[in-house]
């Protein structure tokens, strides 16, 4: 069976032919509802997953599917979010998040005519990461942590299937990255939605992940693929249990190998 | 604006003012002949003297620098918005550009002259061709400058280059724009005098070349001073426009240093 996400002995190159394999006979099903990480050595191609996942660049070989059809354009259903959280200065947070709304449709032309109803909704998602009453602050004003809550938040405005998430708490603290393991996993679970998590950090990947996918180096590929069995509701107590530990240090383990 | 302490609010007053009673001193006190360097009260004499000379020709050289600017501003920005747009159109001009803004306007003059005639025009269009560099190259640097993971979250929503221009590359560049202003009105006098006082019967350029075959040097010093106080109010001007315009660029630090 194939899964929501469904990458098939994909290859692809950066430049044209002859340049560099960015990955190669890169396989990875991710199921529906899932929240499925992908670890591994800097440079193991986990960006070009991400915009091969999204269709923002199509694979020189191999083919991608993501809700059952090939992609073969920009993927609408699915919102990111980076490491940055490239919020533009102009706009408060309220107008931050209602950017993706002006582009994608159908919001695109309900937006004027329907603009309480998607301000409600704005006003509920920051409600929901602990941004109550944030919304006409600018962006400069907010801390890494509440900037980066708006971030997601804008990834998840026009209620994609598919989130995708490139490091998004790389840039910040220890504490305020654990904080906002937590918002994300209540999203996750709220929400129903398909989650792929690019990330380093691999307490952070078993903490909210399903399903973890280990690359190697470049050109990526998946080396292993791991099921975090550890049951839902996870709270941040179990990242000191041994069983968790367990999973963390085997995933290292094979890391380091594949840096070898 | 108002917490500023009353030492840094009068700083500037008594700067200027120091350098004039310095001027005056020096002059004074070594005795420095008026026809070499004249001292401030005798620059002040001429002024007054000479005011309906000065007031029209400050107003043809500032007629001429502003149309120049205005045009600088339409061209430049239509420019800056097509090398931002698009890496070929870049890759085509920025190289003519660069070449084109490296020669000296004043070599240009005689060319215009050979077109247009002496007077007016050729004024407009050096001030013309000397600004609007910097209006280009900022908008294409605000252009060029968009956050590439900021361009995939948009673009995998299906957003088209005309929406990422609209939502994002527009309104970045703004700041941009308007800080170039300031350079580009400078810059634009620069032009409008070069070429009065080559190819002109009119204008402060001209005022002062006459002055100086007559060996008028007060008039000369006078014509400098109506210069720098129309080039300073130009550019107060440019710099409130830009404060009101793009508030938000300067609160939250953006494309600054």
């Amino acid at each position: 069976m194939t899964g929501f996400v469904a990458l098939d002995d994909v290859s692809h190159v950066y430049g044209g032919t002859g340049g560099t394999l960015a990955v190669e006979g890169l396989s990875l099903h991710v199921n529906r509802g899932e929240f499925a990480a992908v670890v591994g050595p800097s440079g193991c191609g986990k960006s070009t997953l991400m915009k091969l996942a999204t269709g923002l660049q199509f694979p020189f070989r191999g083919t991608v599917q993501v809700a059952g059809e090939r992609v073969t354009k920009p993927v609408k259903i699915a919102g990111m979010a980076f490491q940055a959280p490239t919020l533009l200065p102009w706009r408060n947070t309220l107008e931050n998040l209602l950017l993706p709304l002006e582009i994608v449709e159908p919001h695109r032309s309900r937006l004027s005519a329907h603009k309480a109803e998607y301000v409600a909704r704005a006003k509920n998602l920051l409600t929901s990461v602990g941004l109550r009453d944030q919304g006409d602050k600018f962006p400069w004003e907010l801390s890494g942590g509440m900037q980066q809550r708006t971030s997601l938040c804008r990834a998840l405005i026009h209620e994609p299937d598919l989130l995708m998430l490139d490091e998004p708490f790389g840039a910040l603290d220890a504490f305020t990255r654990e904080e906002l393991w937590g918002v994300i996993r209540d999203l996750h679970a709220a929400r129903k939605i398909t989650v792929v998590l690019v990330t380093h950090d691999l307490r952070e990947a078993v903490f909210l992940a399903d399903r973890i996918f280990v690359m190697s180096a470049r050109p990526g590929r998946v080396l292993t693929e791991r099921v975090v069995d550890i049951p839902r509701p996870r709270d941040l107590e179990v990242t000191f249990t041994p069983a968790f530990t367990a999973i963390v240090q085997e995933l290292r383990e094979h890391i380091v190998r594949a840096r070898q | 604006m108002s917490k500023t302490p009353l030492a840094i609010r009068l700083a500037p007053w008594i700067a200027t003012i120091a350098l004039i009673a310095v001027w005056e001193l020096a002059v004074d006190l070594f005795k420095i002949p008026q026809f070499f360097l004249p001292s401030p009260w005798a620059v002040g004499k001429a002024i007054v003297e000479y005011w309906p000379a000065l007031y029209r020709n400050s107003l043809f050289t500032l007629s001429t620098t502003l149309v120049g600017f205005a045009l600088a501003v339409g061209f430049g920005l239509l420019l800056g918005l097509a090398v931002g747009w698009s890496r070929a159109i870049n890759a085509g001009i920025y190289p003519l550009m660069i070449g084109f803004n490296a020669i000296p306007k004043v070599a240009v003059v005689p060319i215009l002259v050979l077109w247009f005639g002496i007077g007016f025009v050729p004024a407009v269009l050096t001030a013309f061709l000397i600004s609007f560099f910097p209006i280009v190259v900022n908008v294409a640097t605000g252009l060029a400058t968009i956050e590439p993971e900021l361009e995939d979250v948009l673009k995998a929503l299906g957003a088209s280059k005309l929406d990422i221009m609209r939502k994002v590359g527009i309104p970045r560049a703004l700041p941009y724009f308007f800080g170039s202003l300031k350079v580009a009105i400078t810059l634009a006098f620069v032009g409008s005098v070069i070429s009065e006082s080559v190819a002109s019967n009119t204008g402060i350029g001209n005022l002062m070349l006459q002055a100086q075959a007559q060996f008028q040097v007060p008039l000369i010093f006078a014509g400098l001073v109506a210069l720098a106080v129309e080039g300073i109010v130009m550019y107060a001007l440019m710099a409130m426009l830009e404060a009101r315009m793009t508030g938000w660029a300067q609160r939250s630090g953006f494309a600054q240093g």
